[in-house]
């Protein structure tokens, strides 16, 4: 009952790329989890006010849903760059000794480099993972308008926005990454082909 | 019975002592001579009177399992020990690991999980919630989706690797846990919801996002590993459990699961554990582990001390169902005979598979291959080169092969056969 449902849901929903896992074979059966006399709801656990779902809802979607307000722009964001993040990624972004975020070789032969400018679909991705990981030993201590400003940095330096970008929660999303057509949906199903 | 082994730490100190005298020219000098010295003397048991009970057993003391814990970084990752490990159970403090930035205290008493998004009503569940719901307990492997990358680079096939090395980003657990399918029949998914965001609690808080359909299949919330509460190391008090997945999914530490109708394209799904292909393009979303099957002995650096009858054995496992069948070669993949497996079968977890066989003397590269209930073979390098190109970044389940010299020394052998 319950996966039938969900199946019709997906149905509905068009967007993003679903997996197919459906072809798995005999999968684990539920069926025993609950037990024939479990109520539709236990009521166990409380209800979330918009307060506490507002404290930890901190994730950007690709159309920018979870962008807060602010904007920062390429020269304040090589200033957050070289306070916050040259340690670990070098002074422009190449050098690590961490992930290399800026990518200088030519497109041609793929990935070029897995960077920012040579792998990322998507430019809002920056701002979920600044906000939860980076910088990595003090997560978190960027204000909104200095994490624009230092992803503007680091679109720039890839080549991806011009000198003068001012990145907001607009601005973002619109940003057309380079590699944002090359990602396809995992086509491996098991059965006989190598994939 | 399995074959009595000479540990690493056995050789190097039979070795020190006796290399300067020049009396072993190879390793395998060294297991003969090793082979024949008297035992270490202790006091003979049946005459000393034994130690009393304890509140926590230990190990004996010769008996040591270790991980592979190299990197001192926040994002690292340790080996279980799959050649010293028996059956299909990995102790649960040597399970492997794979931390983004490292391993987060948490206390459980205050530890939430919040589930909101496209739901009826958006929920907080303290721990205390969560294990009141009614439980199952499930055997199931993880295994990192970057494991066995050691062996796949064309250039660079190391001889001198360890199975641990290369392999260990495996591990098997009981799993004990509420299915994730109750919360999310308690907090009420609304139509047109298709995936959702699941949130760690470390300082990554790495996140992943979930098609809905796992999620109502087979997903745990979990909160047991082998009898006890789930160790730190594995995302104590709670994980998440997306049994044949790849391990970056079952995010550890859960504290958020956001129901939603799209992907969030967070770091580790785009940046990530996408697969590039030759065609130009990357796989994205490729969470299911395909078959593959690892030999655990015999394997570097272990030498075969003498000709004569060896019980070749290892793990075998797919994330899509269960294994069929295990076939063991000793030509290099000339011929092939089925491994027999070890009961019982389970689906998504690892199963022993063993291949009694009688060792002539000569040089031989053994192999295994897994076959899964959809019919897939565990292929080739030389297939998996064939179908995704050299820039693939995980997924490494090609078969491999390991070399016995003559001298019975055991080395990597796929660099052979390519
Ligand atoms: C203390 C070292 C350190 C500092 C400081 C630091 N980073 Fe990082 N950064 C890392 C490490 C390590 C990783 C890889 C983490 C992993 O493997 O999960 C990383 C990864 C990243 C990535 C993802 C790269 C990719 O290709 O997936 C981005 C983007 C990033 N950092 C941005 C920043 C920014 C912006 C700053 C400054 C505000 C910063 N980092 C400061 C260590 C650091």
């Amino acid at each position: 009952m319950r996966r039938a449902l969900v199946v019709a849901g997906l149905a509905l929903a068009a967007c993003g790329p679903v997996p197919s896992t459906s072809s798995a074979g005999a999968v684990v059966d539920f069926a025993d989890a609950l037990p024939a006399n479990a109520p539709s709801r236990f009521e166990f656990g409380a209800e979330a006010s918009e307060a506490r779902i507002a404290l930890w809802d901190v994730d950007v979607k690709p159309d920018g849903e979870g962008l807060p307000l602010g904007s920062g722009t390429v020269a304040e964001g090589e200033r957050i760059f070289q306070m916050h993040c040259i340690a670990c990624h070098g002074p422009t972004g190449t050098e690590g000794p961490n992930d290399q975020l800026v990518g200088s070789e030519p497109w041609g032969e793929w990935p070029g480099s897995v960077t920012v400018g040579g792998y990322w679909p998507y430019a809002t991705t920056l701002y979920d993972y600044i906000t939860r990981a980076m910088p990595q030993l003090t997560p978190g201590i960027l204000t909104a308008d200095q994490k624009y400003a230092v992803i503007a940095f680091i679109l720039n330096r890839n080549g991806i926005v011009p000198e003068d970008a001012v990145m907001n929660a607009e601005t973002l999303p619109a940003v057309s990454m380079p590699a944002r057509d090359r990602f396809v949906v995992d086509d491996r199903q098991g059965g006989a082909q190598v994939r | 019975m399995n074959p009595p082994r000479l540990s690493r730490r056995a050789w190097i100190t039979t070795a020190s002592g006796v290399v300067a005298a020049g009396l072993i020219k190879t390793q395998a000098d060294a297991v003969r001579l090793a082979a024949q010295e008297a035992p270490l003397q202790a006091p003979d048991p049946t005459k000393v009177p034994g130690r009393f009970t304890s509140e926590v057993g230990r190990r004996a003391t010769g008996e040591q399992p270790r991980r592979l814990a190299r990197a001192q970084a926040l994002s690292s990752s340790s080996q279980s020990p799959l050649q010293d490990l028996m059956g299909i159970i990995t102790p649960a403090d040597v399970h492997f690991e794979r931390h983004h930035a490292g391993i987060p205290e948490i206390v459980k008493g205050s530890h939430e999980l919040l589930v909101h998004g496209m739901v009826e009503r958006p929920m907080v569940f303290r721990m205390a919630d969560i294990e009141r719901y009614p439980r199952v307990s499930r055997l199931y492997f993880i295994e990192c989706s970057g494991n066995g990358g050691g062996a796949y680079s064309r250039d660079a096939m190391p001889t001198e690797i360890t199975v641990q090395a290369l392999d260990g980003l495996l591990s098997t657990s009981e799993w004990t846990g509420v299915p994730l399918a109750t919360i999310l029949r308690e907090v009420g998914v609304r139509r047109g919801a298709s995936w959702l965001l699941a949130e760690g609690s470390d300082s990554a808080m790495l996140s992943r996002s979930i098609p809905l359909e796992k999620a109502m299949d087979d997903a745990l919330l979990a909160f047991g590993q082998n009898g006890e509460a789930i160790r730190p190391e594995q995302g104590y008090p709670m994980r998440l459990m997306l049994p044949g997945w790849e391990g970056n999914a079952q995010v550890k530490w859960l504290r958020r699961i956001e129901v939603t109708d799209r992907p969030t394209m967070t770091r580790e799904e785009t940046s990530k554990y996408t697969d590039p292909l030759q065609n130009g393009t990357a796989r994205q979303f490729s969470f299911v582990m395909d078959a593959k099957s690892t030999i655990t002995f015999p394997t570097y650096p272990y030498v075969l001390p003498d000709r004569g009858w060896w019980e070749i054995t290892g793990l075998a496992w797919t994330g899509r169902g269960r294994i069929t069948r295990v076939e063991v070669s000793t030509d290099g993949g000339e011929s092939w005979a089925d491994a027999a497996l070890q009961g019982p079968v389970l689906p998504k977890c690892t199963v022993r598979f063993r291949h009694l066989w009688e060792w002539n003397g000569r040089e031989a590269i053994v192999m295994s291959r897994a076959t899964d209930e959809t019919g897939y073979v565990q292929p080739t390098v030389q297939q998996l080169w064939e179908a995704r190109g050299d820039q693939t970044r995980y997924h490494f389940n090609n078969q491999r092969a390991w070399k016995i010299a003559s001298d019975g020394v055991v080395t990597f052998g796929l660099g052979d056969l390519v």
